[in-house]
């Protein structure tokens, strides 16, 4: 056989894979763009979860415009300590921390919320919303659909056993993705120290938001007179609280007659013997 | 085909055996990236260019290795190696001449490297018996060609957004039989030459 028969092809293809080869990687030298270090840096120390929290598709756009200029405290997924460390690299030193922002639903209705009619369709929040606003009879409930369940990516928020979704404080990282998902815009973000809510929405007023939902606000305004800081005030007709205001003295939650505010790991027990 | 003039060639590339809408060739680019008459425009641009450089390697692989040493079964594996390397390159140059065009094409200079319309124009060209000239003008109205369908195709695929279709043709489906009615109409073009 003759040698030359398998040679050539060989050598030939191998010569061209090289010459290609070698152009590519004198190019690759010779045309290099002068990225900014700190770039890749930043990219690094970015969670790199591309969530879009920041505003910017993906945390190479950002970590690009945190160079160009952009505050380094936008990615609310790394929150406070990645901020820190994109401070480092712009070398602007210590950042003063910015509370740590999550998401909370702000409905407890659920199976205690009684609905106006049947839906039958498909068991997403953004359909049944089509339809007269869900079938909930308070026109502010969790549908409990769980569309902010399929837009987490932390895994940190689920519809539970009541039919609302709830959000895990410790998993959220803040990227306001399910508060985009929300098609009833019930979900809301709030600093994470904070510990107690009003977890209404409902804007009527009256008995029959009562017959609607057990634990609905109807606007009594008995927080309003327990809070001694103003921090808490009835607007059109649902309890609201000045996070700047609160202390979290959790007497509002104490006087609720229908227990619609809620603290974070529930009320502590009052020990009325002593 | 060829002792072809340089006219025929040009017509008979961008209208007659118009590469998508006659040969099917380059049809995932066709229907994936048709959504905007921008980016169309931008990957039809991009196109030309990687199809004419293609075309004048190509050419010159052909005959000086392939030919020279006996070895045509080799072609399509030259070819894309070629090809691919061409795409690399001419990337990293755009990067650093053209920033603003690089930004522009973005992400369709890499994608033009699976595009079997460059490859196919290389083995066509080699089919044809084209020599130089000839080739690089086929491949470059091949490449017109191509981007004159995509974009005519994104123009209409522009206006049906604002179009009332019917639920299960929404998306792709009314897309394919679009390309198909606009493969129609090219047809017409058949026996001009």
């Amino acid at each position: 056989m003759d040698l030359n028969l398998l040679l050539t092809p060989v050598l030939s293809l191998s010569a061209i894979g090289l010459v290609f080869g070698g152009l590519l990687s004198f190019a690759s030298t010779q045309f290099a763009v002068q990225e900014d270090p700190r770039i890749a840096e930043i990219n690094a120390v970015l969670p790199g979860a591309n969530c879009g929290g920041c505003g910017y598709p993906g945390c190479n756009n950002y970590a690009t415009a945190v160079v160009g200029g952009d505050p380094v405290d936008k990615c609310t997924v790394g929150g406070p300590a990645v901020a820190a460390k994109v401070a480092t690299i712009m070398g602007m030193g210590a950042l003063t921390s910015k509370t740590r922002m999550i998401a909370r639903v702000m409905c407890h209705g659920g199976t205690n919320c009684v609905n106006a009619f049947t839906y039958k369709g498909l068991d997403e929040c953004v359909a049944a919303n089509f339809v007269l606003g869900g079938p909930k009879a308070c026109k502010e409930g969790c549908l409990g659909g769980g569309d902010c369940e399929r837009a987490c990516k932390f895994d940190a928020i689920h519809v539970n056993e009541d039919r609302v979704a709830v959000v895990d404080m410790d998993k959220c990282t803040g990227c306001e993705a399910c508060v985009k998902a929300c098609p009833k815009s019930i979900i809301d973000m709030v600093p994470a120290p904070q510990l107690v809510f009003v977890d209404c929405k409902n804007k009527e007023f009256g008995g029959h938001v009562r017959k609607n939902c057990v634990n609905a606000c109807i606007a009594c305004k008995r927080c309003e007179k327990a809070c001694q800081f103003d921090a808490i005030h009835v607007i059109n007709n649902v309890a609201v609280i000045d996070y700047d205001k609160c202390t979290n003295c959790m007497e509002c939650a104490k006087v609720c007659p229908t227990k619609c505010i809620h603290v974070v790991g529930g009320l502590p027990v009052v020990e009325e013997a002593s | 085909m060829e002792n072809a003039s340089v006219l025929t060639i040009i017509i008979s590339a961008i209208l007659v055996n118009n590469f998508v809408l006659s040969r099917f060739l380059g049809i995932c680019s066709f229907i994936g990236i048709s959504q905007k008459v921008e980016t169309a425009l931008g990957l039809g641009l991009a196109d030309i260019f990687v199809m004419a450089m293609a075309g004048v390697f190509a050419y010159f692989a052909e005959v000086y290795i392939l030919q020279y040493f006996n070895i045509e079964y080799l072609r399509v594996v030259m070819y894309i190696l070629i090809i691919a390397s061409l795409v690399q390159f001419v990337e990293i140059v755009l990067k650093k001449v053209l920033p603003s065009l690089y930004q522009a094409l973005g992400i369709f200079l890499p994608l033009i490297t699976t595009n079997c319309a460059v490859l196919g124009v290389a083995l066509l060209n080699v089919q044809y018996n084209f020599n130089l000239i000839q080739s690089v003008v086929h491949s470059v109205a091949a490449a017109v060609g191509f981007t004159l369908a995509i974009v005519i195709f994104a123009f209409i695929r522009e206006k049906m957004e604002s179009n009332d279709i019917p639920e299960p043709f929404k998306g792709f489906p009314i897309a394919l039989i679009t390309a198909s009615l606009l493969s129609f109409a090219f047809l017409g073009f058949q026996g001009m030459i």
